[in-house]
């Protein structure tokens, strides 16, 4: 992982303004649009009291993770579903290739998980010969566009209607301009012989009740219903920060995740699978396989600063809210998990050298925190990236030699308000291109003092 | 009662005369003002930045500095709130932990010391008719608080502040982020001006969110009125 290249944040949003100026206004009014369902939800509920409950499970769960585990495989077990436990991307990979041996699986149909975005699922199903559909339409708008997702929860945030329209068209063969409900069924057509050919479902979970052993997914157009039930073998990667104590908890916790994601009270489809089909059942799968995967998670969990991000409940309400995320969208965090919440992971799981750059991402509005129905302090965890990697030397050319120049400075009032005194004055308005203020005047006029340069003294 | 005026960097620079309007209107207000020369920078960009050992030595340069002021003042929200809100904090493993203690507690944006400390208003009517647009600093909205202390005042003088749909969204300046990510933070200044309502002016009390917006507004050719909340204030104190 660490030979992989630096994530260039900066670049990549750069390109993505310039050359397709579409993504800014598709993100920008999907995410309004969320956000203010989100905040008129909340407002139905007694929101302090119900995020503050959330957020203390959450991090209850985390003190005690271990054991909720332990309870959660014992319990998964004893209801037939075989538990395993994988370390890293490849590991769950490897549990995977046994998996599709084992059930000589040749088809594949996804439900939405993140989790499998992050370890490389479908390339690696792929590379085995094994056919996958991605059944939630964003994911398969993107999975036919070989593009990846772009939200936490809306993973074609990024593509317009008539952009997708146009990719139908060519590719599934749409009347020209169909709308949202012809491209909706197109999709839908096409999936419905994956579903019923499909050997394996692959999902991820919300959660999962230790008590009861149970996975729970919340989601919206039924898709994982069908990957969960309709398939001989179904396998679900679970992240190991998922596990909640009881079954009871769902109740407070999926329909917060659904108002705090798309301010619905609760998503259309909730499943709660605690096991593979029983003699008596006429339908659900014959094996149920629950894939624990770690993958930088246990050594998140240590660190006193920064393990706090593990009591995220993936909702997508900071990526929503956030004006930086609203300008471009998630491609250019190159990862799974974009916006505030993907920047404080990444340098987590992926590295500071790789991702030192997605925590300078933010203006530490402080929007991000305001919506968190964990209460997650995404700023303050942001800045403590930004001070690891001003320690280990990373960052942008001149920044830490700029920091103390402008120490130096303060530290000698007489010089420092004579030349800030200039900087809005005839001298600044010279010094416009010089090296500190290019990138400034870039995009900026540098506006002359509000008095015109008098002195006052 | 001493007040210190802490201008901050942004103002001295770009907005003396709001510096200036500030401190006349503390005058008027009734207090003692000071203006310390000590006070340079309150540490926010260092400590935004992640350089907090920088960061750590100017906020113990402005204890100093403010150690006999009653209360310190400053006419912008985020360096306020970086004394009163994340000072505390980043000296908290520091000898001069409870100095910063005391200064977090002594410390308020401009518009809260007027409207709450204090409780100086300006004249009734002194603005009415005035349709103005009010912008608020990230860190004076969420951190402070301070949003409904600007607005009151202005609303006290009879000014008129039109809705706007972007009004809470970060204009993108964010210290450094403005040259750091120029192109995403001038996204940022883009929609803040696409959805700003006629007005005719746009009044703020961050300096570094009125320069982001004015300079933005100015390459791209807008005519854009911009203007400190101090400024509006003392001239609906004082006349034009
Ligand atoms: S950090 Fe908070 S707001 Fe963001 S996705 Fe996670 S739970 Fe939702």
């Amino acid at each position: 992982m660490a030979h992989e290249p630096r994530i260039d944040y900066r670049v990549n949003a750069e390109t993505i303004l310039r050359d397709t100026p579409g993504v800014r206004e598709a993100v920008t009014r999907a995410t309004t649009h969320f956000d203010g369902s989100r905040e008129r939800a909340y407002g139905e509920v007694d929101e302090t009291a119900l995020r503050d409950w959330a957020a203390g499970l959450r991090r209850h769960v985390l003190a005690n993770l271990e054991r909720y585990l332990l309870q959660a495989e014992e319990r998964l077990t004893a209801n037939g579903v075989e538990v395993h436990w994988a370390d890293d991307a490849e590991d769950a990979l490897a549990i995977l290739e046994t998996l599709v041996q084992r059930h000589e699986v040749r088809r594949v149909v996804k439900g939405k998980s993140m989790l499998s975005e992050e370890i490389g699922t479908n390339a690696a199903l792929e590379g085995l010969g094994v056919e996958v559909f991605e059944t939630d339409l964003g994911e398969y708008i993107i999975q036919l566009a070989h593009e990846h997702p772009s939200h936490i929860i809306a993973p074609a945030i990024h593509r317009s209607v008539e952009d997708i329209a146009a990719q139908f068209e060519t590719q599934l063969g749409t009347a020209p301009n169909a709308d949202p409900d012809a491209l909706a069924a197109a999709a839908r057509a096409r999936l419905r012989e994956a579903f019923l050919t499909a050997d394996m479902g692959i999902t991820g979970a919300n959660f999962v009740a230790a008590d009861s052993g149970t996975v729970a997914l919340v989601e919206n157009e039924g898709n994982i219903r069908i990957s969960t039930s309709v398939p001989r073998v179904h396998v679900a990667f679970v992240g190991i920060e998922k596990v909640v104590p009881r079954l009871a908890d769902l109740g407070g916790l999926l329909p917060l995740i659904s108002r705090a994601a798309t301010g619905q009270r609760l998503g259309n489809y909730v499943s709660l699978i605690s096991g593979p089909r029983r003699a008596d059942e006429p339908h659900g799968p014959e094996a149920v396989h629950v894939i624990f995967v770690d993958n930088g998670r246990s050594a998140l969990l240590d660190d006193p600063e920064q393990g706090e991000a593990l009591a995220c409940i993936r909702c997508g309400a900071c990526l929503n809210t956030c004006p930086v995320f609203r300008q471009t969208g998630g491609h250019p965090y190159q990862w799974a998990y974009s916006g505030p919440i993907g920047a404080v992971l990444a340098p987590a799981l992926l590295g500071l050298e790789r991702a030192w750059m997605l925590p300078q991402a933010s203006t530490l509005c402080g929007a991000c925190e305001d919506v968190c129905p964990v209460r997650i302090p995404l700023p303050r965890m942001l800045v403590t990236w930004r001070q690891r990697a001003a320690a280990a030397g990373y960052g942008f050319a001149g920044e830490a030699m700029a920091v103390k120049a402008y120490r130096w400075m303060a530290a000698r009032p007489g010089l420092f308000h004579r030349a800030t005194r200039l900087v809005g004055g005839p001298l600044g308005q010279a010094l416009g291109s010089a090296p500190v203020l290019r990138e400034w005047t870039r995009y900026r006029d540098l506006p002359g003092a509000d008095d015109d340069g008098r002195d006052e003294t | 009662m001493r007040v210190a005026l802490f201008p901050s960097c942004m103002t001295e620079g770009f907005f003396p005369q709001a510096a200036e309007d500030a401190r006349w209107l503390l005058e008027r207000a009734g207090a003692e003002v000071t203006t310390p020369p000590a006070a340079t920078c309150c540490g926010q960009p260092a400590y935004s930045t992640g350089y907090s050992a920088e960061a750590v030595e100017m906020v113990a340069q402005c204890v100093d500095a403010f150690a006999d002021a009653d209360y310190v003042v400053l006419p912008s929200g985020s360096c306020a709130s970086m004394l009163r809100r994340f000072a505390p904090g980043l000296m908290a493993a520091t000898d001069t932990a409870a100095a910063a203690d005391a200064l977090a507690v002594r410390s308020y944006e401009l518009a809260q010391f007027l409207d709450g400390v204090i409780g100086w208003h300006p004249p009734a009517d002194a603005l009415a008719g005035r349709r103005l647009v009010m912008h608020h600093g990230c860190h004076a909205l969420r951190e402070l608080h301070a949003a409904g202390a600007a607005e009151r005042l202005l609303q006290a003088a009879g000014a008129e502040l039109l809705p706007w749909e972007a009004q809470t969204e970060c204009c993108g300046f964010g210290g450094a982020f403005a040259v750091k990510m120029p192109a995403v933070s001038a996204a940022m200044a883009d929609r803040k001006l696409d959805t700003l309502p006629a007005a005719e002016m746009l009044v703020s009390a961050d300096p570094g969110c009125l320069l982001q917006l004015a300079g933005r507004a100015g390459a791209r050719g807008l005519g854009l009125t911009v203007r400190h909340l101090a400024s509006l204030l003392r001239e609906a104190a004082d006349g034009p």
